[in-house]
């Protein structure tokens, strides 16, 4: 069942292949099944508008399932619970290993089904995934309980053990990138998992199941289920023998997983979500670097960020330049078939994010902000927007306060580091934020004082597996990557043991 | 648990719960063996795919590996900047095989000229900008997983050599120090990236943080017991961190080394990150330690000789030093514990490689009821033993390393005799060719003999009787050593009283030489200084840079 020797590792070009090798049931203990419903539903190319094919959906009877598989696996004696931690970190390494060997066409099954530039799922989605798998595979015997120096004839110790059984639910505008985020913790430390990814893109996700079959996970460890939010979704963050439930998409969908969990059984709650986040340019940064690191940290991805720098705070006396700068570069951004390796902007990913993005720019035109450049649909068929520059955006204008997830760049004037410090706090997320200036002072000052789970300076979207990422306020809760992201999957034990002298 | 002398089951176990990972196909093909300098790398598919199946396929059938028969020794040169060099002064070592005595070849030997120029590489390679010091740490990480894959790739090859090299029976060579090998490879492998340092909440308007920076040029002089696993232990925590490295392997045993040093170049390290230099302790070993460009020092070896390396660190530029020396470990054996096992653990616990480990339990503490049963049993279990040619299957001892060692353990055992232990088993030597000792158990030994105080560092057990908890505490730390230490009982209090009072830098509870590339390892007292595996020994190789900025207002 590999792919064939065409897809080398090193070979950068698509050849569409991608139609084939599709798994397209549920993975539930290591097997591949129909959905109990027996329904399916269709994956659709953004880029045509086509369907693609049809994959199984899961909903309530096939998450029971599932969780079952996921529970066995976890029950004291299994292989999985008695496998030694340097091996669940070589299983780890060794998913890595092929998902590198197949990553020509993992990157164009993402395409295919995402509508991301091949370019970059090649580029920047698959390295990143292979490294973040690689990095908690190192991280499966190091996490480490301590010894305590209790007070009295005691001797005390703790133990990282395992949550449990984990259901994981992901998003569509990093398939491949989420399911690492969400399983190379959760493995590394030994849980199992119940993932359900997002219904616009199953595919990626169910060949890397069938890679975790291969490169040996015992069953049950690891099940996969496509599905909708409100049926398969809602059972997972309900169910009362999920341990504990990780989420990462809308902040409408984050409090709905917070109350299900408040609901049933109290399950722990990990949560990445929505941002508006403030991207801070201050009048001594590099220009041109400044415009382009701009511009990157708000298109990229087709503006399918939850940390897009969507609220560009610019220093008043570079304003003008850097608005028109930007225009500038936004007009040159290369948007069609994101097959072609020249292509910088790919298709939103479906029809009613097509639509929400549209309304947004409506809203803005309406509200009074200047539309500079786009504003506009790219092209006849398939779901793309024209890469759209506001200037003269206030901070009361809903683009200016709403997430819009599309390619849609707002331009707001400051004055004064104190003034931009509390205007790029207003607001309910916080998720990232990021200042460009050359005077350490005012980097720090602002970085300091910015209320955001990660703030970059004089740079953009720098994402490294080791590095923690998460949200102040309602965009999240808990951390993921990183040896933070370890906290996430654990629960501490403390064992006190009387003995009948204490010595230093 | 790879360490666990007796029990390669267990080991293998432990490697891979399906217990597929030592099946026929997992075996390296010959021409990978024969030519392992081919470029190897992970960019065709094919080539990939052929690493795979072991971990693919279904139900493996186990078999055991067999050492490869009339095995080329390709690599007998010194390792410096990524190239092979002679000597500068033309001289070379002559290997043998102890089970033979037969020449296996000559290698290149290292002395001062050679160490400098070793060290010029690998300060090359440390330079700021440099490739290895540019890199990011994550594809630090990345070679050491490569050169893991790449000795897994060879591991019978390698094992083949050492015990070839070193008289170590090739199974345990394969199963144990490859295992650890690979293992400490891949462990530190993980480490690379996530060495952190800290943000400190100062006081005063400052922001401080820690950078954990390579120390620079890292000196390693390994000894013969245990050659390509101490390689790996000294390597891995160095080159995580990101240090450059200029190590001496043991002229007694220097062929895995060599081997490594090609793996090294194959899996794509720069030049000059590893250097290696086969070469003698008074020669090429003092040149190291008495280097002025060399940062640090890392050794494993007698006390003896440990004491001459940290003065050779005061005399020149206070390089740091790290030490693993000499043990004389009690084990001390309860009456209420498990008889029959403390018995097979407390034997393996010494005669494990030929009781040439640091580690060896070589002081055997045995409560008074016990006792006798326990003699009885050890004299049965040690008379069991069978010697022979370490490469053929069925062997459970093979030679001594050397001439040197082996009258030196002769002369102990006279010593025991003479001062009145009683020799239950053994005792002489064994075979007319090669250096084989009879496993050889003392009773009746008491605290001042020689035998209970000197390390032997061969196949000679010393069994004492005690009676009390806080006695047999007093006698296991009166010794100058304090490297490993066992405790057999099922009393949890006792357990604990003893395990905290032992003045030992592993205790291990119902069981001995339970040892994995996560625990660290070392010595308490003249056993040595630091730690080795685990995370501690990553403080052992990095530099703690403090770096304090003046802000302007500083908020929590």
């Amino acid at each position: 069942r590999a792919v064939p020797d065409v897809h080398g590792g090193a070979r950068a070009r698509p050849t569409l292949l991608a139609y084939y090798f599709l798994f397209l049931k549920l993975f539930i203990n290591n097997q591949w099944q129909d959905a109990v419903s027996g329904k399916t539903f269709p994956t659709i190319n953004p880029a045509t508008g086509e369907v693609i094919c049809q994959v199984a959906e899961a909903d309530e009877a096939d998450v029971t399932k599932a969780v079952k598989a996921a529970r066995d696996a976890f029950k004291l004696g299994s292989p999985w619970r008695r496998m030694d931690a340097s091996h669940r970190g070589l299983l780890l390494s060794r998913l890595a290993d092929a998902i590198e060997r197949d990553s020509a066409y993992l990157a164009e099954l993402e395409t295919l089904d995402n509508g991301k530039p091949y370019a970059v799922a090649y580029s920047v989605d698959l390295p990143n995934v292979v490294k973040c798998l690689r990095y908690y595979a190192g991280w499966a015997d190091k996490w480490e309980g301590k010894t305590i120096p209790i007070d009295g004839d005691f001797f005390c110790y703790t133990r990282h053990e395992p949550v449990g059984v984990c259901g994981q639910i992901i998003p569509w505008n990093f398939p491949l990138l989420m399911q690492a985020w969400k399983l190379g913790p959760a493995l590394a430390t030994g849980n199992t998992v119940v993932m359900k990814v997002a219904e616009q893109t199953p595919l990626t996700a169910l060949y890397v199941a069938s890679l975790i079959k291969e490169v040996g996970f015992p069953e049950g460890v690891v099940n996969i289920l496509p599905g909708m939010g409100p049926s398969a979704g809602a059972a997972i963050a309900r169910h009362m023998d999920v341990d504990k439930v990780a989420f990462t998409g809308s902040t409408e969908v984050g409090h709905l997983i917070q109350q299900a969990s408040g609901n049933s059984n109290l399950k722990k709650v990990t949560l990445e979500l929505g941002g508006k986040s403030p991207n801070i340019i201050l009048s001594d940064a590099n220009m041109e670097d400044a415009v382009e690191q701009s511009h990157f940290a708000l298109f990229f991805n087709q503006g399918q960020c939850c940390c897009a720098g969507s609220r560009t705070y610019v220093q008043a006396d570079i304003y003008n330049e850097f608005v028109e700068r930007s225009v500038e570069r936004a007009k040159r951004r290369v948007v069609g078939n994101p097959f072609d390796l020249s292509t910088e902007q790919g298709p939103q990913v479906d029809q009613e994010q097509f639509n929400k993005i549209l309304g947004y720019i409506s809203s803005g035109k309406r509200e009074g902000a200047k539309l500079m450049c786009g504003g506009g649909v790219a092209a006849d068929r398939g779901y793309f927007i024209q890469p759209t520059v506001f200037g003269d955006v206030q901070d009361d204008m809903t683009i200016a306060r709403e997430e819009i997830f599309g390619p849609v760049m707002q331009i707001l004037k400051f004055k004064t580091l104190e003034e931009v410090v509390e205007r790029a706090n207003d607001t309910k997320y916080g998720l990232a934020a990021a200042v460009f200036t050359k005077d350490i002072d005012k980097a720090h000052y602002v970085s300091n004082g910015l209320r955001a789970g990660t703030v970059w300076i004089n740079c953009y979207d720098v994402f490294g597996a080791q590095a923690p990422f998460g949200g102040y306020k309602a965009s999240g809760n808990g951390r993921e990557l990183g040896e933070y992201g370890l906290d996430n999957y654990t629960e501490v034990k403390t064992v006190t043991i009387k003995v009948p002298q204490k010595n230093s | 648990e790879f360490f666990v002398a007796n029990e390669m089951k267990q080991t293998s176990g432990s490697f891979c719960p399906e217990g597929r990972q030592f099946n026929m196909s997992s075996q390296p093909d010959k021409g990978h063996q024969k030519q392992p300098g081919n470029g190897h790398t992970h960019q065709d598919p094919n080539q990939n795919q052929n690493h795979r199946p072991q971990h693919v396929e279904g139900p493996g059938t186990p078999a055991l590996s067999m050492p490869i028969p009339d095995v080329h020794i390709q690599y007998t040169k010194l390792f410096i900047n990524n190239e092979w060099h002679e000597s500068s002064s033309g001289r070379k070592i002559p290997v043998h095989n102890p089970a033979t005595g037969e020449l296996l070849c000559e290698v290149e030997e290292a002395d001062a000229e050679d160490v400098d120029k070793a060290v010029r590489s690998a300060r090359a390679a440390f330079q700021m900008g440099s490739p290895w010091r540019s890199m990011d740490a994550s594809d630090r990480g990345h070679l050491l997983n490569k050169l893991a894959d790449l000795v897994e790739r060879d591991q019978l090859l390698l094992a083949t050599l050492e015990a070839l090299d070193s008289g170590k029976v090739f199974l345990m060579a394969f199963f144990v120090d490859l295992m650890a090998t690979i293992k400490t490879l891949r462990y530190y492998g993980g480490w690379a990236d996530k060495i952190h340092g800290k943000t400190i909440p100062i006081d005063g308007e400052y922001f401080t943080y820690t950078r954990h920076e390579p120390i620079g040029v890292c000196g390693q002089i390994i000894p013969w017991n245990f050659p390509v696993m101490m390689f790996a232990w000294k390597i891995a925590p160095a080159l995580c961190c990101g240090n450059t490295v200029v190590i001496k392997p043991a002229e007694q045993t220097p062929l895995t080394a060599l081997h490594m040093a090609a793996l090294i170049k194959e899996a794509g390290f720069p030049p000059g990150v590893v250097n290696v230099l086969p070469g003698y302790g008074p020669t090429a070993g003092c040149a190291i330690a008495h280097h002025m460009d060399i940062d640090k020092v890392a050794f494993t070896g007698s006390t003896a000789v440990g004491k001459i390396i940290q003065k050779a660190a005061g005399d020149t530029n206070l390089k740091r030093v790290t030490l693993e020396l000499g043990g004389k470990n009690p084990n001390i054996v309860f009456a209420d514990s498990d008889l029959e096992y403390a018995v097979e653990q407390a034997h393996s616990g010494l005669f494990f490689n030929q009781g040439q480990c640091c580690l060896a339990g070589s002081r055997v503490f045995v409560e008074e009821p016990i006792y006798e049963e326990f003699v009885r049993l050890s004299v049965e279990k040690a008379r069991s033993k069978v010697l022979g040619n370490p490469l053929l299957p069925g062997v459970d001892q093979g030679p001594q390393i050397d001439q040197k060692q082996f009258d030196k353990i002769m002369e102990l055992i006279e010593s025991g005799k003479r001062e009145g232990a009683t020799l239950e088993c053994g005792g002489s030597a064994w075979n007319q060719q090669g250096l084989f000792i009879q496993p050889t158990v003392f009773s009746n030994v008491t605290d001042d003999m020689r035998i209970a105080k000197e390390e032997i560092f061969g196949p000679v057990q010393q069994i004492m009787c005690f009676r009390s908890v806080e006695e047999v505490i007093q006698r296991a730390n009166a010794t100058h050593y304090g490297l490993a230490a066992g405790v057999f009982t099922n009393d949890i209090d006792k357990a604990l009283t003893v395990s905290s009072a032992l003045q030992a830098g592993m205790v291990w509870v119902n069981c001995y030489n339970a040892m994995s590339a996560q625990c660290p390892f070392g010595g308490f007292k003249m056993s040595g200084n630091g730690r080795e595996l685990g995370e501690y020994a990553l403080q052992e190789y990095t530099e703690v840079k403090a770096v304090t900025i003046k802000i302007s207002h500083k908020n929590s």
